[in-house]
């Protein structure tokens, strides 16, 4: 689903955030990605989501390969990437639902089953009686999970979290981590972004390390973690 | 929901893919084109919400975009008046014929049956000198110099209306040349001259209010893509979300289009507003002044049509300015 060949990213100043990077992710496997900061987690995900274009090599997400995707391709593409901030970007001029709606409503679907889907992906994030609610009046971990039900709403083929516990405590990062799973063993595709080394430990899923821009572990699924979620 | 739209939607529809493309594409082409319909609805809305949660703002823009569009169209319509004038006069130009003064009333009778006859002349009056001395003291105020004098100093006069295909510059002055050589006429006079002046001055103002007209157009576009402007930074977040889950730039553009023409719609509706009070104004000393001049002058205001090229007009505008701003702004927020 997700695949990285030889890829390389350099910036203008002359910065290498990315060093031949090679990995495959298949359909439905959850896998880590960790790292310093500053190592390339942002830049990687970056490259999966459009928001950067790698110097050389290919990124392939869907079979699509999106080194010299249009721009006017762009949102077709993330229409199928549901990606979760570490600052969940939500919107509060606008409810819970409305923020969660908003990828539907960019792909023009019917207001009928805009309100069937976001109280879908609201009760699978345990949020559904909150959708009246500004997302201000919310907490922390329950912003977080809006962020979530809002990556997920669309049912896109591939999850992409960054650092998506970073400000939560451990009861409430561990929750989250589940609720990834649970995703992932329906055929989506997680990739996650996270420093929590203790919480990763835990989940005990394929981890993908940077160092300075060069994958220096992960890149090849080890036979010690048959659980992929299939 | 009934309505079917002419067009089909390029910027909602979602790109087969090969990735899950499958399970978007089973929803009908119609039933696409109605959640289209449903998002501009509900965009248009909005957008007018907003304007309207900001009243005094809003009503800021909307005044400067209606002066900015009555100044003109105010000047447009006095011009359109001023040509009105001018051409009831040019229709009518007439040829004053005035006789010698020894010719008696029956021989300037005779004359005008002559006159009369000729094929460039579609009619003749005579003026008596009685009757000229009459209203000469009516209206000039002289009445009791007037009574001085022992003899009637006017001569009898012609009025002599050309034809209407003699009506041009050539057929008039072969017309004045012949009426200039018939026996006991002492003098012709076309008095065209005032006309000449009017229709140069109104041309001069008419280019004038074109430029104006222009300038303010450009300073209307400009307002609104400022606006517009502001809007776009004040909604920079939820334009990176949009675009983070796949908003099109259509999409993404759509609210501030509307934006735009909102303003237009409000600046339509307060310029017409501007120039009915303006010509309520002045309606009472416009008709004093002409008819101090005996003219038929009167400042007329919008026709419907007028109405609606105005309000038409002005949404164009306020939806051109705000693209200028969508194309120069929006495209540059990009996530990332």
């Amino acid at each position: 689903m997700i695949e990285f060949e030889q890829v390389t990213k350099r910036y203008d100043d002359d910065h290498t955030a990315l060093r031949q990077v090679n990995f495959r992710l298949e359909r439905g496997e959850m896998a880590f990605l960790t790292g310093h900061s500053g190592a390339g987690k942002s830049t990687l995900l970056k490259l999966i989501m459009l928001m950067e274009r790698p110097s050389a090599g290919r990124v392939i997400v869907g079979g699509q390969l999106l080194n010299k995707m249009p721009r006017r391709q762009i949102p077709y593409i993330r229409r199928h990437v549901g990606v979760v901030f570490q600052n969940h970007q939500l919107l509060f001029d606008r409810t819970v639902f409305d923020n969660v709606a908003m990828p539907l409503e960019v792909v023009g679907t019917p207001s009928r089953d805009i309100g069937r889907r976001v109280r879908a992906a609201l009760d699978k994030v345990g949020l559904l009686s909150k959708e009246r609610m500004n997302p201000m009046q919310l907490s922390g971990g329950e912003q977080q999970r809006v962020g979530i039900a809002r990556a997920v709403v669309n049912k896109p083929p591939v999850l992409l979290a960054d650092e998506p516990t970073g400000n939560l405590d451990p009861a409430l990062s561990a929750d989250i981590m589940h609720l990834f799973a649970q995703f992932s063993q329906v055929g989506v595709t997680v990739l996650i972004a996270s420093h929590d080394i203790a919480l990763i430990n835990d989940m005990n899923r394929r981890t993908l390390t940077l160092n300075e821009g060069q994958l220096i572990a992960g890149a090849v699924p080890s036979d010690q973690e048959p659980d992929h979620g299939y | 929901m009934a309505t079917k739209p002419p067009l089909t939607p390029n910027s909602s529809n979602p790109r087969p893919s090969a990735s899950r493309g499958a399970k978007r594409s089973r929803s009908p082409v119609r039933q696409l084109l109605e959640s289209y319909l449903s998002h501009h609805r509900k965009v248009a809305k909005d957008s007018a919400r907003r304007l309207w949660r900001a009243p005094v703002a809003s009503l800021m823009t909307w005044t400067v975009m209606g002066v900015a569009l009555a100044l003109p169209v105010g000047l447009l319509l006095l011009l359109t008046s001023l040509q009105g004038v001018s051409a009831g006069w040019e229709s009518a130009a007439r040829v004053t014929v005035y006789l010698e003064e020894s010719v008696t009333a029956d021989q300037a009778a005779g004359l005008r049956l002559d006159v009369g006859t000729r094929a460039d002349v579609a009619e003749v009056e005579l003026i008596d000198k009685s009757a000229a001395l009459a209203e000469f003291r009516q209206t000039s105020g002289l009445k009791e110099a007037l009574d001085y004098l022992n003899d009637n100093p006017l001569p009898h006069t012609l009025l002599v209306t050309p034809s209407d295909e003699s009506r041009t510059e050539a057929g008039m002055q072969s017309l004045v040349t012949a009426l200039t050589d018939t026996r006991g006429v002492a003098q012709v006079q076309v008095d065209l001259g005032w006309l000449q002046r009017l229709n140069a001055i109104t041309e001069l103002l008419g280019r004038g209010v074109w430029a104006l007209a222009v300038l303010l157009a450009v300073a209307v576009i400009l307002v609104i893509g400022n606006t517009i402007r502001l809007a776009i930074e004040s909604r920079r977040d939820e334009i990176l979300v949009a675009k983070l889950v796949g908003g099109t730039d259509a999409f993404v553009r759509r609210p501030f289009l509307y934006t735009g023409l909102w303003f237009g719609l409000g600046g339509g509706i307060v310029a017409l507003f501007l120039l009915q009070i303006t010509l309520w104004y002045l309606s009472g000393p416009v008709e004093r002044l002409a008819g101090l001049y005996r003219s038929n002058f009167s400042l007329n205001g919008l026709s419907f049509e007028g109405v609606i090229a105005l309000i038409t007009v002005s949404i164009l505008f306020g939806w051109l300015g705000a693209w200028l701003a969508v194309k120069r702004h929006l495209d540059s927020v990009e996530p990332g």
